[in-house]
């Protein structure tokens, strides 16, 4: 079974909503990244999306760009980050997801990059500007390795909701505004309503992503959804942080108080 | 997939655009069908742009070079000084039909730009430009236009700076702003139904180019050669002729310092397979898929991209893709202001260069058509430079 599955099986029995954190790898450094994710695991991430870092990320707004960026200026590759994910695998069996812009795993390679991406222990792809026209050009050799495509749906979906979600496996990333990641300070996304929509079509988890800032605000996302998906924050802690040791024990700070709030949220 | 040409083209685009750019398709297939928008496209193309343009014999220079004879399609005379006029007009009559208000592009040498910022002030929409902080610096003329009209500019610092990067600007603030704008992409790139959309409004210089060389003739060019970045003009041109295989069709792409340097813009020549703002296309990239910096002396071809139909046209041999330095470019910039005194784009002197070359080897019973996509005032700061002038008082 995917680990993505016995995760949210695991957290459905708990009753507890997942936390799901956005890192880049790489960014500082691959070594860093690697204690980073053993780091925020241990203070309460239930599922990691690794960024691999992009030259040109269309859907990420200046948090994340600037974080990539950091990321390849640092000479980080592919390999890097497949072999990164190996040594975590050694430590760690949580669900761990790339996300990845379409060009570089096709530059790579598909069949290349999936197969490698199992046999390091990948659970998933995101793969944030391959619209579900674009899905079968992937999925056949992601569901032969067991690799999952998230399925992405955003407020301006409407009637795509019910094809982007058919056969979807995993979860199902909900994004919650018009427009880039990074942080908002409210979203007038009706999230109610969006989300009933999507539950109509689908029985996989649902996680919702993009604008979260604070602890309040994924508190407010989870009663929506199975899980709420955290990025340019962890990584605007970070950057902030005066030395790497500090932006790992920032990040899992954060990390923590954000999964205390999402288990006091049940209710 | 929608959208192929090939096995190039499609919708490589977050799903929070697909819906706009699917209600984009349908809109357009309705306008360019509809006679009343056409006759409005038509009307603006003549009276406010100067349309037809005329398609001009370079007696001296075809005699300098002692071979084929040597027409320019002058789209340099067009209204802005460069046929991005032809796809703006296009796009914002469109944009104003579908009830948008507000229109965004991005910007490379600011032609595109200034072409969108003067239609943003005659169909009275609002608009912003987004341009790398690299060119801004290059081509502070246009950037000082765009305001005049009443555009914003909009800085981008991320990546290097160039029109890559103000693509990935543009394209940013359409996914926040999606309920009331219009992205006016500047060349056959993009998205379906983008490549088509731009061909369409740009192939009226290939329809006039068509009728005038049959008119002055009697027959059909041997040679029609254009710049290539994105590669609007060249599709333009291009397009009307595709089925008579008579006519050659060459673009001609960016070299910069050299293609066995790494400073160079040269998409079809030295690219691979790859996927770049929403498009499946030949693109300058590592192995890992990362865009590559890239460079020309012109920044309208200094795009490590290029438009799907042209990959298409490469790969199943229509049309023939070559390369020229920077230092090329000059020397046909200077050659065409001394023999025929006319100053062109950078972007159009690679084009020049090119057809400085082939004539002479040809007979003087062929002809050649360049496509002469704009004027060259804006470079004159850059041309200056290179030459060791200085301009500043």
């Amino acid at each position: 079974m995917n680990r993505i599955d016995l995760k949210f099986n695991e957290l459905k029995d708990k009753k507890e909503k997942a936390l799901i954190t956005f890192i880049t790898a790489g960014d500082p450094d691959i070594v860093t990244t690697v204690n980073l994710v053993l780091e925020i695991e241990r203070a309460g991430a239930d599922l990691i999306e690794l960024g691999i870092p992009y030259s040109d990320p269309v859907a990420d707004g200046e948090v994340i760009q600037e974080s990539s960026q950091r990321a390849l200026n640092n000479g980080v590759k592919i390999r890097d980050i497949m072999k990164a994910v190996e040594e975590i695998r050694n430590k760690s069996s949580i669900p761990l997801v790339y996300l990845v812009y379409y060009n570089c795993i096709f530059k790579y390679g598909i069949e290349k990059f999936i197969r490698e991406c199992r046999q390091v222990g990948i659970d998933g792809l995101i793969i944030p500007d391959l619209p579900l026209e674009g899905r079968g050009e992937i999925i056949d050799c992601a569901y032969e390795n067991d690799i999952y495509i998230i399925p992405m749906v955003a407020p301006t979906s409407e009637e795509r909701i019910k094809k982007i979600l058919k056969d979807g496996r995993g979860f199902v990333y909900c994004v919650s505004i018009k427009g880039v990641t990074g942080t908002r300070d409210r979203i007038s996304t009706d999230l109610r309503g969006y989300m009933n929509l999507i539950n109509e079509y689908s029985k996989i988890p649902k996680a919702i992503g993009f604008g979260v800032s604070n602890v309040e605000m994924a508190k407010g996302f989870s009663k929506y959804a199975e899980g709420v998906i955290v990025g340019s924050a962890i990584i605007k802690a970070m950057a902030a942080s005066p030395n790497k040791e500090e932006g790992i024990r920032r990040a899992a700070a954060f990390v923590k108080e954000l999964k205390l709030a999402l288990r006091d949220n049940i209710s | 997939m929608k959208g192929r040409f090939g096995q190039f083209g499609g919708q490589y685009v977050p799903e929070t655009v697909m819906n706009a750019v699917m209600e984009l398709e349908l809109e357009f297939e309705k306008a360019i069908k509809d006679e009343s928008f056409l006759e409005e496209y038509r009307y603006y193309l003549k009276e406010y742009s100067g349309r037809e343009t005329p398609l001009y014999y370079a007696k001296g220079l075809s005699e300098k070079y002692g071979g084929a004879k040597i027409y320019f399609k002058r789209e340099d005379l067009n209204h802005t000084g460069a046929h991005k006029i032809n796809n703006v007009l296009g796009q914002i009559l469109l944009a104003k039909r579908m009830g948008k208000k507000r229109v965004i592009a991005e910007t490379g040498a600011g032609q595109h730009g200034v072409a969108t910022a003067t239609v943003a002030a005659l169909l009275q929409m609002e608009c912003e430009i987004f341009m790398g902080e690299e060119d801004i610096r290059r081509q502070s003329l246009n950037v000082f236009k765009m305001k005049m009209l009443g555009a914003k500019v909009t800085a981008i610092k991320s990546g290097t700076g160039t029109l890559k990067d103000a693509v990935n600007g543009a394209f940013r603030d359409w996914v926040t702003n999606i309920d009331n704008t219009f992205y006016v992409i500047g060349s056959v790139m993009g998205p379906h139904p983008y490549p088509t959309m731009v061909r369409e409004f740009q192939r009226i210089i290939g329809d006039e180019t068509r009728r005038q060389i049959i008119e002055k003739e009697g027959r059909l060019p041997d040679y029609l050669i254009a710049c290539v970045g994105g590669g609007s003009n060249a599709i333009g041109i291009f397009y009307p002729f595709i089925e008579d295989k008579e006519v050659k069709l060459i673009g001609v792409e960016a070299a910069g310092l050299g293609l066995d340097t790494d400073q160079h813009a040269a998409t079809i020549t030295k690219g691979s397979l790859g996927v770049i703002h929403g498009m499946k296309t030949y693109v300058l990239h590592d192995e890992d898929g990362q865009i590559m910096p890239v460079y020309s002396i012109s920044a309208g071809l200094d795009y490590p991209g290029v438009g799907p139909e042209h990959a298409y046209l490469h790969e199943s041999k229509r049309a023939q893709y070559v390369a020229i330095t920077d230092k090329e470019a000059l020397d046909a910039f200077k050659e065409l202001c001394l023999m025929e005194g006319i100053i062109p784009a950078i972007e159009s002197s690679h084009a020049i260069a090119y057809a400085l070359k082939l004539a002479p080897k040809l007979s003087k019973e062929e002809v050649i058509i360049v496509n002469l996509s704009g004027r060259g005032d804006k470079d004159i700061n850059i041309i200056a430079r290179e030459m060791g002038v200085d301009l500043h008082e």
